[in-house]
């Protein structure tokens, strides 16, 4: 993750939101660790997702532990506390179909290294609205289960490896301004 | 599990809309994001062709909108969740409401009413449940049913001892419910204080004259007008320099209401009205 947004500056055009699993065990607390951490690593500002902020650019905005993250349509964030889902509270299908929906074709969903199969429905919601999909290759990833899986509906050339990625973060900037 | 039916914007005011009209829940300003997935998740469940077909089914029958209500609402809580925060309400809040002859609280969106009853323990702690009335409300009668019972499953104990513990408080929780079987039940000596009652913010007005209001985790469903408009509701029913909880991670700052609030602690979204001594 460091790796993947370490490389944008902060002037980076897009707002990006950020899921990250948490085992049960180790006690997810309020979520600001977490973002004093990443954000002491990245040039790009690092929020704690507050309920109906909008969205800024250069901004990751991380959902909060114990909490679903969605996109409302006008661009602001949404929290909810609906059940888990695959056992995750955040869970990325859940922000991914919101995106799909509020986003359409200028959705991008990106995958990383992760140990559940969360993300493949989300990925194919934003694939059916014309969004992008994009996945750290099975192989390079720590864990391959979550991006395995959302490869399996997709299209091979969605896989790809970490720096590829960064470089078409890069591009989306420069093609698409706004999200 | 939740495969995504294709998004179908009129075909859902059309279902607000039969909502609002014909039985008077109006979910029109909830949050889209986390109202859509609700309503797709309860077209598949139900088997439903598509919102069309689901918005035919409440029309011709009220089981049908039952099921959807019921579908809609989120009861989830916990006994003294956020420990921190009720660790807060024990040190800072509860001496503050000590000030008063008699004291009045109101839990809005209480749910299963697991918060309604770790404030009164609080309260029994320190001497005040007996000139305090706690009034905790929501729109979703199963979850009052529950939360009136106060018997909840034995499961849930060990989670819930180790918040109470985490909030500070001394004992256990188990000396405040009557372990039966699988099922615990909540002392009848609390429950003398707390009135469970069908409220729906939405709709329904101003709740008396209170001390403090918790509000947790219950504007995360609601789009910014529906919010601005229960935060004023908050202000008008409470006392100058009443105390107003949100949620840990909602707040005011999108709301014409903020100027009428101090912040009394950040973290834990913590509100004072303005206005009288303190
Ligand atoms: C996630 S629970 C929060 C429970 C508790 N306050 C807590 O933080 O642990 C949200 C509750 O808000 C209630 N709610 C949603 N809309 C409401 C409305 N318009 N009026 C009253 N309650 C509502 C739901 O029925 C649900 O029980």
């Amino acid at each position: 993750m460091v790796k993947l947004l370490g490389d944008l500056s902060a002037s980076y055009p897009l707002p990006i939101l950020l899921v990250k699993h948490h085992s049960a065990r180790e006690g997810q607390g309020t979520g600001k660790d977490m973002v004093s951490w990443l954000g002491s690593r990245i040039a790009l500002d690092v929020q704690l997702a507050d309920d109906k902020c909008l969205l800024s650019p250069g901004t990751v905005y991380v959902a909060p532990p114990d909490y679903h993250l969605l996109l409302n349509r006008d661009g602001s964030l949404s929290l909810s506390q609906d059940e888990p889902v695959i056992h995750a509270r955040p869970s990325v299908d859940v922000l991914f179909e919101s995106v799909a929906d509020a986003a359409g074709s200028q959705a991008t969903g990106i995958i990383l290294t992760g140990a559940s199969t969360d993300g493949a429905v989300g990925a194919q919601a934003i694939r059916r609205g014309d969004g992008q999909v994009m996945i750290q290759h099975p192989e390079t990833a720590e864990v391959p289960v979550m991006p395995k899986a959302a490869l399996k509906k997709g299209d091979s050339s969605e896989a790809m490896e970490l720096e590829c990625l960064t470089a078409r973060l890069l591009d989306l900037a420069r093609k698409e301004p706004g999200q | 599990m939740t495969s995504p039916l294709p998004h179908q914007p009129q075909d859902t005011d059309q279902l607000l809309k039969t909502m609002a009209d014909q039985y008077g829940y109006d979910f029109r300003d909830y949050a889209p994001a986390s109202l859509n997935r609700r309503i797709r998740q309860h077209v598949e469940q139900h088997r439903f062709q598509n919102i069309g077909a689901l918005n035919q089914a409440i029309t011709d029958d009220t089981q049908a909108f039952a099921n959807l209500l019921r579908s809609l609402s989120v009861p989830v809580t916990e006994m003294f969740r956020d420990p921190l925060f009720f660790h807060y309400l024990r040190e800072q809040i509860i001496p503050w409401l000590a000030t008063f002859p008699f004291i009045r609280i109101w839990h809005a969106g209480c749910a299963t009413g697991e918060e309604a009853w770790s404030m009164a323990i609080l309260l029994q702690q320190a001497g005040l449940l007996d000139r305090t009335q706690i009034y905790a409300t929501d729109y979703n009668e199963e979850a009052l049913a529950t939360a009136r019972s106060g018997i909840y499953s034995s499961g849930l104990l060990s989670l819930w001892e180790r918040n109470y513990q985490d909030s500070g408080c001394t004992g256990k929780l188990a000396d405040y419910c009557l372990q039966k079987y699988r099922s615990l039940r909540m002392s009848r000596e609390l429950q003398k204080s707390i009135i469970f009652a069908n409220h729906n913010l939405v709709t329904d007005s101003v709740f008396g004259e209170m001390h403090l209001i918790l509000c947790r985790n219950v504007l995360i469903y609601f789009n910014r007008h529906l919010q601005d408009r229960v935060l004023k509701l908050f202000r008008e029913s409470l006392h100058a320099g009443g105390r107003l909880c949100l949620g840990p991670r909602e707040s005011m700052r999108f709301s014409s209401t903020a100027g009428d609030f101090d912040t009394l602690h950040d973290e834990w979204r913590v509100f004072r009205r303005k206005g009288g001594s303190q």
